[in-house]
């Protein structure tokens, strides 16, 4: 994938990584029945920080992050979510998902409400916001992510990029203290990734915790303070991204560099 | 100089379509008359439907309307057409046409079963229709209150309910003339008050419609209402104190318990006490067409609850739910519905412990619920699967616990995939209800081979027959164009 050139300057003056832990995770193992998908992964993400994880596909980025609030599960290892130890416990699952707001490729709107309904359907009935003041956030995000005319259509009736966005602004009106993102450009047309990654751009300027499963190397280069890559269930570089685009150490990622990058 | 340079400068005006493309001509030469093979075909095809209609339409309209026996309705078509052949008899209709539609209900009780089937539709419009108002159907339901107490025979009592009825009619239909803003906003600021949802009428119609059909005291009816009350008043003050597992299932043993042990003497004890009621009509006097509105609307009711909670079993982790619910759902949609309606009517005598009056309808109604809750359960199932995985995913990430998910998400979009399934289940019960013919129950096939058995009647069929599938028709045909209706106002233009 191509750099995305983002035509206004970066603000990174409330891009601040503070000291407080927001994900911890330590020696974490998954398998897929026999298939192990992801091998002793050790991670620790402050608040503030903005993580994008890249790899092939089969790497387990996503089942990373979807390990995160539960969406898979892990069998070995420990996972802190903002001081909660993720475990098999109803409770504290339904206590981390309320804290983590998650964006997916496929947006995952639903497509029997409005897009204001979408947005307030959870702030409602698991926030129990009453529904005055859950429209009122959602119009504010709406607004946001630039698409408040929409509030009222149907997210069948939007574009890929508008849908994205409002995927962003639903999982914002509930207030997340850690955005995970599961590839959100990937099934939008070269057009609509521009709008996408700037909405993304300014929640990372607002000092927001994001973990970012993405192909964008632009969007890593601009915004991330940390590039995560991952092979075969593995974590196999990390680093800041200007070291690691320009001068990657081991010989997996400077060919998957040279792949991504080289057309 | 170039061939493949090429530049548009003006942009082309729009044009007229030619002639043979539109209006009637247009028409005709696209959808019947295409091609020489299409032109042989719409003539043959009319040909048919000519030929059919040649011989249905004399037959039901030149035919007989007022005779009392088969034999003087022959004479009748004898001296009018010359012949025999080729007419219908309707007198049979005209003179047993309340015996089919009520079996051998009281004639003067009548009016219950109608009002019975009035306020089933009062009590569906809110959920059929969002198109009426709160206002309107509080309405309504007062003026059929209304008409009922001037229909009954007068006393102190009646005069009260009259009076009260036609206040309450006079004072929401006064407000719906005056208040004229279409808009909710608009009435409020006119002073208007936000009327109760009529939906509470809904939830007491299944326990009023059996009293009425039924009659009796009102004190059946209201204990087996107070279960639900028990239930409720047990689930909601047991979750302080223990896990909703527990609260869940102490409340459904809490009514369960109240209904099979002590309702039973409650309502007898209340009965003999305070003997407030109506009078008592006996299930074998039920017939008729009725047989099958009533049999209809209660497996209609209640299967597509039960089929939700089995479809949602039949996906559940849990394994011991899942095996119970496959189990429920191959072995009854392994079985013919006739012999479960034996089992109804014989079997289950053998079960009951001797002198239990265990109503024969109600069993009937017990297995056809059942029956179309197995079917209704794998429909449903359909659309389920038919959802994409993000949409659970997208319910979870945002801290939707499990039942939020399926009442908000999940069920809205998989009832409405199953749209087309469900009602041809609906349907496809409904017609079923016929079956109960063959257990001795007088529904119209049992009537109508009763109509034969008079010697007055004797070998008329055609005619019964044709009214029978009229009378299914409409009610089928409505469910099925209602179905459309709800495809297209839930069409939200997605995929």
């Amino acid at each position: 994938m191509s750099e995305q050139a983002t035509a206004r300057e970066i603000d990174r003056s409330k891009m601040q990584v503070s000291d407080q832990v927001a994900i911890e995770i330590n020696n974490m193992n998954k398998w897929y029945g026999a298939f192990h998908v992801l091998r002793d992964i050790n991670l620790t993400v402050n608040q503030g920080e903005r993580i994008v994880i890249a790899g092939p596909s089969g790497s387990g980025k996503s089942t990373l992050i979807r390990c995160l609030n539960a969406l898979e599960e892990h069998q070995q290892g420990q996972i802190t979510v903002d001081g909660t130890v993720l475990s098999n416990d109803l409770k504290n699952i339904d206590k981390i998902r309320r804290e983590v707001g998650m964006v997916f490729q496929h947006f995952n709107l639903f497509p029997h409400l409005t897009i204001l309904e979408n947005l307030t359907l959870a702030p409602i009935w698991v926030r129990k916001t009453p529904k005055k003041e859950a429209e009122e956030t959602a119009m504010h995000f709406l607004e946001k992510v630039k698409i408040p005319e929409q509030a009222s259509k149907y997210p069948g009736q939007l574009s890929g990029g508008q849908q994205q966005r409002v995927a962003i602004a639903r999982s914002l009106c509930m207030k997340p203290r850690i955005m995970l993102f599961d590839e959100p450009t990937s099934a939008l047309d070269p057009e609509m990734i521009k709008e996408v990654l700037d909405t993304m751009i300014e929640l990372a300027e607002e000092g927001m915790t994001m973990l970012v499963v993405t192909h964008e190397m632009g969007f890593a280069r601009q915004v991330a303070n940390r590039v995560i890559f991952m092979d075969a269930g593995q974590i196999v570089e990390q680093n800041e991204p200007e070291e690691f685009f320009n001068n990657p150490k081991s010989e997996r990622t400077k060919l998957f560099l040279s792949q991504i990058l080289g057309h | 100089m170039s061939d493949v340079s090429f530049v548009r400068t003006e942009m082309l005006p729009e044009q007229a379509p030619p002639g043979s493309e539109v209006g009637v001509i247009g028409w005709l030469r696209h959808n019947l008359f295409s091609s020489w093979i299409n032109g042989i075909l719409t003539v043959l095809s009319l040909y048919a439907i000519y030929y059919v209609l040649a011989g249905i339409l004399p037959w039901v309209f030149l035919s007989v309307w007022n005779a009392g026996s088969l034999t003087e309705c022959r004479e009748i078509m004898n001296a009018t057409w010359g012949g025999t052949h080729g007419h219908a008899c309707w007198g049979v209709i005209n003179e047993r046409w309340l015996q089919l539609l009520f079996g051998f209900y009281p004639s003067y009780l009548y009016g219950r079963p109608i009002l019975a089937l009035v306020l089933l539709l009062l009590a569906l419009t809110p959920i059929l229709f969002n198109m009426i108002s709160r206002r309107m159907n509080w309405f309504l339901l007062a003026l059929a209150f209304f008409v009922t107490a001037m229909l009954m025979d007068a006393s102190i009592f009646v005069w009260i309910l009259r009076i009260g009825f036609a206040a309450a009619t006079l004072f929401i239909g006064y407000q719906l003339v005056t208040l004229s803003g279409s808009d909710r906003a608009e009435q409020i600021a006119q002073g208007a008050k936000r009327l109760p949802n009529p939906l509470m009428f809904t939830a007491v119609y299944p326990f009023l419609m059996p009293w009425l059909m039924w009659g009796g005291t009102i004190w059946p009816p209201i204990c087996a209402a107070l279960g639900f009350v028990i239930g409720f008043v047990v689930l909601r003050f047991g979750k302080d104190h223990m896990s909703e597992l527990v609260t869940m299932i102490a409340a459904v043993a809490a009514a369960v318990i109240w209904w099979l042990v002590l309702s039973g003497y409650v309502s007898d004890g209340l009965s003999s006490v305070l003997p407030i009621g109506i009078e008592a009509v006996e299930s074998r006097k039920f017939g008729g067409f009725m047989i099958a509105i009533l049999l209809g609307v209660v497996a209609i009711g209640a299967s597509l609850p039960i089929g939700v909670v089995l479809a949602l079993g039949r996906q559940s982790d849990l394994v011991i739910v899942k095996a119970l619910c496959v189990g429920f759902i191959e072995f009854i949609r392994g079985v013919p519905l006739i012999t479960l309606l034996f089992v109804a009517s014989l079997l289950l005598n053998i079960f009951m412990p001797p002198g239990t009056n265990f109503d024969i309808i109600l069993r009937v109604m017990i297995m056809m619920t059942l029956f179309s809750a197995a079917y209704m359960a794998e429909v449903i199932r359909g659309g389920l699967a038919a959802l994409p995985r993000g949409q659970y995913e997208g319910a979870d990430s945002l801290g939707l616990d499990y039942w939020q998910a399926q009442r908000l998400i999940i069920m809205p979009q998989a009832l409405k995939v199953s749209i087309p399934g469900i009602v041809s289940t609906f349907i496809g019960i409904f017609k079923d209800t016929t079956l109960v013919s063959i257990i001795g129950l007088f529904d119209v096939i049992g009537l109508a081979s009763a109509i034969r058995a008079d010697t007055s009647w004797n070998g008329i069929y055609w005619e019964l027959f044709a009214f029978i599938a009229f009378l299914f028709f409409i009610v089928c045909f409505s469910m099925s164009r209602y179905s459309m209706y709800l495809e297209r106002k839930l069409q939200t233009g997605h995929r």
